[in-house]
């Protein structure tokens, strides 16, 4: 654990728990942003040196270092977010399902059956990490950016388990599946700013007008 | 090759011809320019026979052929239906709503003739945004509601399927064998690929597209999305961004199938499309929502499809047909639907009644329309539901096929108490009437529709007979 990929590694998955305790919304977004940069640097330590690698690294740098938080960014002017909310099991609880779950990454990746080569590195546990903080900050967040936040970090865990795969992708997949993301925060941003104008807020549980009467 | 081009590229065109155009009344009219176009390019492909191009990244194959065909056939119908719309909602700007089902046609084209899986998620991904913009074209709260559930679900949904393409490419790794996302050579590779990573690619893809598929209990976004888009956007999410979802988990269907140890994935599938035709047949009994209702009648032959996988042999025929008689049904009940509610300015069964004297062809349509969904003889839906039905009691499967049976009865049922009112009852006295009548260009799209599955349900052309078998056979061969 004492090669530089996996100290990165470990600082993405502080990240992760950052983002699960803090109440700032800038602060998310700058956290994201750090670890969309921090991933982006991950193939270039990881591979041997190649054009495609130095691609997919620019291209990731942009997307998640420069694009989606200034999307976020832009999205959070428009909308008044004075108003402070809990999110479900409260920040306390929500650390404390981050540091389970990464617990159970771990124990969980030591059990599947990797390539030999990929034995005992760091990438497979920060990716299943990840992925199971995304979808804490999903479920528990009410605030619409954050949700968005939670999608990121769910973007990032899937990428990390990609970066065992970088050599065999093809570059306009990858490329693709980039651009694809920035589109997605691009249509997202908007719909934040709308459900700001319409609601007053960002809360997504006050969105109750859609639902079975019964 | 050309051709193939042409098919992503010229709805491509058309979204730049609509994002140039400034009148707002010519504007609509690319739509079904496009539209003609692309159908005639799909007859022709669907004649012409073609062999895999590009280093076997595009390859239009018999199942190609099969959801091609029914998203050129419903495409065509919404771009028609399209323009007399948009005249009716002169106050909206439509330069989002033509440009968006433009794109989305072209990425739904691509995503048929891709046979990279990352190609094809990057097309199905791609039909999910195009989307978006459209389901919140009203503009209101309710509809902000409905796209940020539609934009938030899909998205994870597709994450969560990129997650399983991933671990199908490392289960090539952990192999040995040379890394690749083309389904030729994966369906080779099927049988050597290590068991645990194959079952994790398909289960994470199964609940990754079956969220774009809205298959319970991924299903939460879609009655609030169908409900609250216009009806020529509902008609494209149920019979054109759902099947492409469904498109996706049979590629990955081709794969495990041709890996030999098929129980578990048939499991699989037909406990997750039973449990979707149950959630469907529960929330249609009750339902006053005649939108929300046709939502979850997609829920329910979401289902019957992914049934239809599990089941194999005849079922899968039945499948592929019942590609083609869902999308066209569902195009008809959409556009009829969409009528309805503007005639009656509601979607509620309680005031909007008697639309059968309000607009006798909508009316008239929506009802025979979902006789035909239903699987009434003798349109196409029928026999496609049958062929399912019996392929599950000559596999072996009676407590399953009987299980069907009850939930779709249960489903026919709830629908009709929704359906009936809405079209037979005593209209309100006391409520104004709203400007709308039907015109040819509004019920005409769905009439053709609906002439369409009841022709393909007496007599189905030798041409198509034989796309329909061979992609079934497609299905079948890859066991």
């Amino acid at each position: 654990m004492n090669s530089a990929p996996d100290q990165l590694l470990v600082l993405v998955l502080l990240i992760n728990i950052l983002i699960l305790g803090t109440h700032r919304t800038r602060v998310a977004i700058r956290a994201i942003a750090t670890q969309g940069i921090v991933l982006g640097v991950l193939p270039l330590m990881i591979h041997s040196f190649h054009s495609h690698i130095l691609i997919i690294t620019l291209f990731v740098l942009l997307a998640k270092g420069v694009c989606i938080p200034w999307l976020l960014f832009g999205a959070l002017k428009k909308v008044d977010f004075g108003e402070h909310m809990e999110p479900f099991l409260g920040y306390t609880g929500n650390i404390i399902a981050g540091a389970l779950a990464t617990v159970v990454a771990f124990a969980f990746a030591a059990r599947l059956p990797l390539a030999p080569v990929h034995q005992g590195l760091l990438a497979v546990p920060a990716a299943l990490a990840t992925i199971l903080i995304g979808f804490i900050a999903l479920a528990s967040r009410r605030k619409a950016i954050h949700q968005v936040i939670g999608y990121l970090l769910l973007e990032n865990g899937i990428f990390i388990f990609g970066l065992l795969l970088t050599e065999s992708m093809p570059l306009m997949v990858e490329a693709g599946a980039l651009l694809d993301l920035i589109a997605g925060i691009f249509v997202m941003g908007i719909i934040i700013k709308q459900i700001g104008r319409e609601f007053s807020s960002m809360d997504t549980s006050r969105m109750t007008a859609l639902r079975e009467v019964d | 090759m050309l051709l193939i081009t042409l098919l992503t590229v010229i709805p491509l065109l058309g979204a730049l011809a609509a994002w140039i155009i400034p009148s707002n009344d010519r504007r609509p009219w690319v739509l079904p320019l496009v539209a003609c176009l692309h159908l005639l390019i799909v007859s022709a492909l669907c004649a012409l026979p073609l062999s895999p191009s590009r280093g076997g990244w595009i390859h239009l194959d018999a199942i190609g052929r099969v959801f091609l065909l029914e998203i050129g056939g419903l495409f065509c119908a919404c771009a028609f239906y399209a323009v007399n719309y948009l005249q009716y909602r002169q106050e909206r700007n439509n330069r989002v709503l033509c440009m968006g089902m433009l794109v989305c046609l072209s990425a739904m084209s691509l995503a048929v003739v891709s046979h990279h899986l990352g190609i094809l998620w990057l097309a199905i991904e791609t039909t999910t945004l195009s989307m978006a913009p459209l389901v919140y074209f009203n503009r209101n709260a309710r509809s902000i509601e409905a796209t940020w559930k539609y934009m938030l679900i899909c998205s994870i949904g597709i994450a969560v399927a990129l997650l399983g393409i991933f671990f199908l490419a490392y289960s090539t790794v952990v192999a040995g064998l040379e890394p690749s996302l083309l389904l030729g050579p994966l369906q080779g590779y099927a049988p050597k690929l290590p068991v645990a990573w194959l079952n994790a690619a398909f289960v994470f893809m199964l609940v990754g597209y079956g969220a774009k598929m809205g298959l319970a209990p991924m299903h939460t976004w879609k009655p609030d999305a169908y409900g609250e888009a216009p009806g020529l956007v509902g008609a494209m999410l149920a019979g054109g961004l759902a099947n492409c979802g469904f498109l996706g988990l049979i590629r990955i269907y081709q794969i495990c199938m041709a890996s030999g140890n098929v129980h578990f994935y048939r499991s699989c599938l037909i406990g997750m499309g039973l449990f979707s035709i149950a959630v469907a047949a529960i929330f249609l009994v009750r339902q006053t929502d005649f939108k929300r209702m046709l939502a979850y009648s997609s829920v329910e032959h979401m289902g019957l499809f992914v049934l239809a996988l599990g089941l194999g042999g005849k079922a899968l025929y039945g499948a592929m047909l019942h590609v083609i008689g869902n999308g066209l049904a569902k195009g008809v009940l959409f556009l009829a639907a969409g009528n309805i509610h503007r005639a009656f300015a509601s979607k509620n069964r309680d005031v909007a009644r008697g639309a059968l004297r309000r607009t006798p062809w909508s009316g008239g349509l929506f009802l025979v329309g979902f006789l035909a969904l239903t699987g009434s003889p003798p349109f196409l839906p029928f026999a496609s539901e049958f062929s399912i039905f019996s392929a599950a009691f000559t596999n072996g499967r009676p407590v399953v096929g009987a299980f069907m049976v009850l939930l779709l009865l249960i489903a026919f049922m709830g629908m009709s108490f929704t359906v009936l009112p809405v079209v037979l009852g005593e209209p309100p006295k006391n409520r104004e009437r709203t400007k709308y009548r039907d015109t040819p260009l509004l019920a005409g799209p769905p009439f053709v529709l609906l002439l369409i599955i009841a022709l393909l349900g007496l007599w189905l052309p030798q041409p198509l007979y034989r796309i329909v078998t061979d992609a079934a056979a497609l299905l079948e061969a890859s066991r």
